[in-house]
């Protein structure tokens, strides 16, 4: 009961903060809304169970990479943004299609509730730090190993482009 | 144990800490204080109360009475929200610290710590991922000092602001990577875990079984990424007075500037609480085992608190001593030198455990 109260207020907050980003015309504000929302995908992460997922959210997504856009967003010092009027087609075809979708997925979530069953979660290791090392490091480690190397190659890509601004 | 006393006990707790945790601060401003001024051959405050013991209390009262001031054109929901955000954050740390073993009161026994809870079989347990929690909260505290340099609308601000930002940034990677070798050695990210894993016989008889004899060169880079964090000399370049005024605080008076001012000491005896609990033994020491219940429990706080003061001292005393890095230096020192250095003592580390194993 708790869990679904909670669950219902951090996901409000989430939603709440992805619109604010996009409603908001300083760069700033968006970015501050984009913190919210991270902070509370790590609060329903932490729900779920996975605690080490919810902290490494917290460090890695709105501590290190959120830091980074505030930062490089005062520096250069970026003012408020105005609006380009909004394309006619957008509202035309938009709002009738956002509304025809939403119906669709409601009646198919209403229709077919019962046979969706639930996830089961193993409480006592599910999301912790021993059990997701076990999994990245064991079973999944040719993917990690692959992915490091990615994020190494997309590192020196960023250097190479740095340099030869200079 | 009843939801209710489990209840009243959580809120004891939270108000002790705080009330000891801002006690600590305020005394421990006037320990730099007066530690400073006998390194210069001063003599510090000796007015207020007997060897100026009430300064504290002065000096609180006159950042309550002082005029809240608003500057004109500054962004005033994030020029308010700021120093909230600073002092929140530092607070958040300290719930994850434990202080101790247990303590039982009136029969009710209950962790040393806030986020710590004491089974009905006598074994304690605490929340899991209390480092990271720490590191989180760190890493959301940038945003504090961040902000407040942006909304503030002043050059000096939004500079000190950018410094601190970067050195924090910066300093922070160091700071993780330097925990990483204590954690291979204890196999866990429990505050108390760790503590625990520390309760070892000593080594070759007489040498404490603390890590910081093993993990040395992590200590060393930990001990200066957490003086660059809490932006203390010889890292404080975000406020160094004679390029920006005061940094990123510079616009900020009365009750919002003790906000930060009060954050920034936070954050410093947290981090000296830190490196008790992973290097130091957390609260080990000599306890008779003849001694009254309330002796035994109490004990291992007294000696949890000296190791902090010890790193309280040494904050002060390196402040007293070291100048200011030049901010390339600075910059240089943790990517070119703290960094790397880290990184080396966590293969060396693993290649030792793996072996071990």
């Amino acid at each position: 009961m708790v869990h679904e109260i909670l669950f219902i207020i951090f996901g409000l907050i989430c939603v709440a903060g992805a619109v604010n980003l996009l409603v908001q015309r300083h760069p700033i504000h968006s970015a501050l809304s984009l913190v919210l929302v991270m902070a509370s995908l790590a609060l329903i992460y932490l729900l779920l169970g996975a605690e080490f997922v919810a902290a490494i959210q917290v460090i890695v997504y709105a501590g290190a990479i959120m830091v980074l856009f505030v930062f490089v967003i005062m520096l250069l010092n970026a003012g408020a943004e105005e609006h380009s009027p909004g394309s006619k087609i957008a509202l035309l075809m938009g709002v009738p299609g956002v509304i025809v979708f939403g119906c669709l997925v409601g009646w198919i979530m209403i229709h077919t509730s019962t046979q969706l069953g639930g996830v089961r979660i193993n409480p006592s290791d599910f999301g912790d730090t021993h059990n997701i090392a076990r999994l990245l490091f064991r079973d999944f480690l040719l993917p990690f190993e692959i992915t490091s190397v990615l994020i190494l190659i997309a590192i020196m890509g960023a250097v190479v482009l740095g340099r030869r601004q200079n | 144990m009843d939801i209710k006393i489990y209840l009243l006990v959580s809120v004891i707790k939270i108000l002790l800490v705080i009330f000891i945790l801002l006690t600590g601060v305020a005394y421990t401003t006037l320990l730099e204080r007066k530690l400073v001024a006998r390194i210069q051959n001063r003599w510090g405050p000796t007015r207020v109360g007997p060897f100026g013991l009430l300064q504290p209390l002065a000096d609180g009262i006159k950042f309550i009475l002082k005029e809240d001031m608003v500057p004109d054109n500054v962004h005033k929901v994030l020029y308010i929200m700021a120093p909230m955000l600073a002092l929140a954050m530092s607070l958040i740390s300290i719930a994850v610290i434990p202080f101790g073993p247990s303590i039982t009161v009136a029969g009710h026994t209950t962790a040393l710590q806030i986020t710590g809870v004491a089974h009905p079989d006598g074994s304690l347990s605490d929340i899991n991922i209390g480092l990271l929690i720490i590191l989180g909260a760190t890493s959301i505290g940038v945003y504090g000092v961040a902000l407040a340099g942006w909304s503030s609308n002043s050059k000096y601000s939004l500079l000190g602001a950018l410094r601190a930002s970067a050195q924090m940034i910066s300093y922070e990677l160091a700071l993780g990577l330097s925990l990483v070798g204590v954690l291979l050695l204890s196999s866990t990210l429990s505050l108390r875990g760790i503590v625990d894993a520390q309760a070892q016989p000593p080594w070759f008889g007489w040498l404490p079984h603390w890590y910081i004899f093993p993990q040395f060169f992590a200590f060393f880079v930990y001990l200066m990424a957490a003086y660059a964090e809490t932006n203390r000399i010889p890292f404080d370049l975000p406020e160094a007075e004679t390029e920006l005024v005061a940094g990123y605080h510079t616009e900020y008076s009365a009750m919002k500037f003790a906000m930060f001012f009060m954050a920034e000491y936070m954050n410093m005896i947290t981090v000296a609480c830190l490196a008790t609990l992973l290097f130091f033994g957390g609260w080990h020491g000599p306890v008779p085992q003849n001694a009254p219940a309330i002796v035994q429990s109490l004990l291992p706080v007294f000696w949890f608190a000296v190791k902090v003061f010890f790193f309280m001292f040494l904050y002060i005393w390196i402040r007293g001593t070291l100048p200011r890095f030049r901010y390339d230096q600075l910059m240089a020192f943790g990517w070119k030198f703290l960094l790397p250095l880290a990184i080396a003592n966590i293969v060396i580390t693993s290649l030792i455990v793996a072996w071990r194993a």
